[in-house]
């Protein structure tokens, strides 16, 4: 197990004040907190912020840190100490907002026993017959999938209580049907699916959240499709017929003649499919030839010589 | 359980799948005064009327969870956790625009 200096992670000395250590907490919270971040890793980082501060912003549980010494650096192999636990008594008072089951080994080893119970006695309270709690997760499709449906293979990470009494967590695989017509952001709700009831409670529900992995041809937008489309200058001013991969397979595009770069052409009913079915637009992209050999060349400089253009009419030079 | 085996078909919410007062608040374990005062805010809207018509959409659902957490992780209060969704939803539909017109770069 890995040593974790908590007060490198909140970026604080080690004698600074509660107070010094709230505003830091509450800046980085913000920073990174998964729903307004776009931080790299900003959940990973946010759970590593939330259970440094639970152990800094409690007198008692920082005491018992400092207790281990200054000497350890991070991601240094740890022990706790054999008679770690002597002389502190971990009321569990103030563990509300942080999940046990997300914090790190190392600090179950430092405050785990303490917490279980906590833990217990909030989500367990209710009496012999009691309905699960529904879960929420996300899975991530390809948007292929929109077009096709498919079936994806979710693990799920459910806190549980071992016969113990002990915080585990239950790893558990689920194999989801992904409708057809499905968009970013939309919920799938899964009857039963969610963490078993006590007694005779029934099971809690599951909500999956569709969400597309980014694409390397196709931007989405809601039910619409954008992609870019490159074309020569004289498909763009002749007008041409051109390939355009979509989803659902290649197609002829009629480019109309004199179009220039950035023209959006609208193909009704080729975005995401459903009762009320997306576009897809194809923006134009102007590619040129590079004159990088003397015929290229030659064709420049006629058109140069014979085409009477001003590309800069409209500055008024 | 084994379950691996099998595969699960949910339902989509979709215009025409909503969920009343009583699933949304189950699905976010939360009262349902506490939704309603989320609509009084404005931060959801549900279709119907009356409270015992109301449905929601997904969206909502959506809504809900990360008012809860804005609330929860963040410590401000539903007039701010209601700003700061409209401000993140109006950076999400700028980053999408912004993606579609400036892929390039």
């Amino acid at each position: 197990m890995q040593y974790k200096d908590y007060y490198a992670v909140m970026g604080v000395n080690k004698d600074s004040t509660q107070d010094e250590i709230k505003r830091a907490y509450r800046r980085l919270a913000r920073k990174y907190h998964p729903d307004v971040s776009k931080e790299e890793n900003a959940e990973a980082r946010f759970k590593e912020v939330g259970e440094a501060y639970e152990v800094l912003k409690d007198p008692e549980k920082r005491a018992a840190y400092d207790q281990l010494g200054a000497n350890w650096k991070a991601g240094e192999d740890f022990r706790p100490p054999p008679d770690w636990d002597a002389g502190f008594e971990f009321s569990g008072g103030g563990f509300t907002e942080g999940d046990a089951s997300e914090y790190s080994d190392f600090f179950e080893s430092l405050f785990g026993q303490g917490f279980g119970s906590t833990f217990r006695s909030t989500r367990r309270s209710s009496g012999f017959h009691a309905p699960g709690q529904d879960h929420h997760a996300k899975v991530l499709i390809d948007l292929e999938d929109a077009f096709h449906g498919a079936t994806r293979t979710i693990t799920l990470h459910a806190p549980e209580l071992d016969p113990r009494g002990h915080v585990v967590t239950r790893e558990r695989t689920l194999n989801v049907r992904i409708p057809k017509g499905v968009r970013q952001g939309q919920q799938i709700r899964l009857a039963g699916q969610g963490t078993a009831g006590i007694g005779q409670g029934a099971a809690g529900d599951l909500y999956l959240e569709i969400e597309f992995k980014p694409h390397s041809l196709y931007r989405v937008d809601g039910r619409d499709l954008y992609i870019d489309l490159p074309v020569s200058p004289w498909e763009a001013a002749l007008g041409a017929k051109v390939k355009l991969p979509t989803p659902a397979g290649v197609i002829d595009l009629t480019v109309p003649a004199g179009s220039g770069s950035g023209r959006k052409l609208r193909l009704k009913g080729r975005g995401i499919p459903g009762g009320n079915p997306g576009d897809l637009y194809a923006i134009l992209q102007i590619a040129l030839p590079p004159a990088d050999n003397e015929k290229a060349n030659a064709l420049y400089r006629k058109m140069a010589q014979e085409l009477a253009f001003n590309p800069r009419a409209g500055l008024g030079v | 359980m084994k379950r691996e085996d099998d595969i699960v078909a949910g339902l989509l919410l979709d215009e025409e799948h909503l969920l009343t007062l009583g699933e949304l608040s189950r699905a976010c374990c939360v009262h349902a005064e506490w939704i309603v005062e989320l609509v009084e805010q404005g931060i959801i809207e549900p279709n119907g009327n009356d409270l015992r018509h109301w449905r929601f959409s997904g969206s909502c659902l959506s809504r809900v969870m990360r008012v809860q957490r804005l609330q929860r992780d963040l410590g401000i209060n539903l007039a701010g956790a209601a700003l700061a969704l409209d401000l993140l939803d109006e950076v999400r539909r700028l980053r999408r625009r912004l993606s579609i017109i400036d892929h390039h770069q």
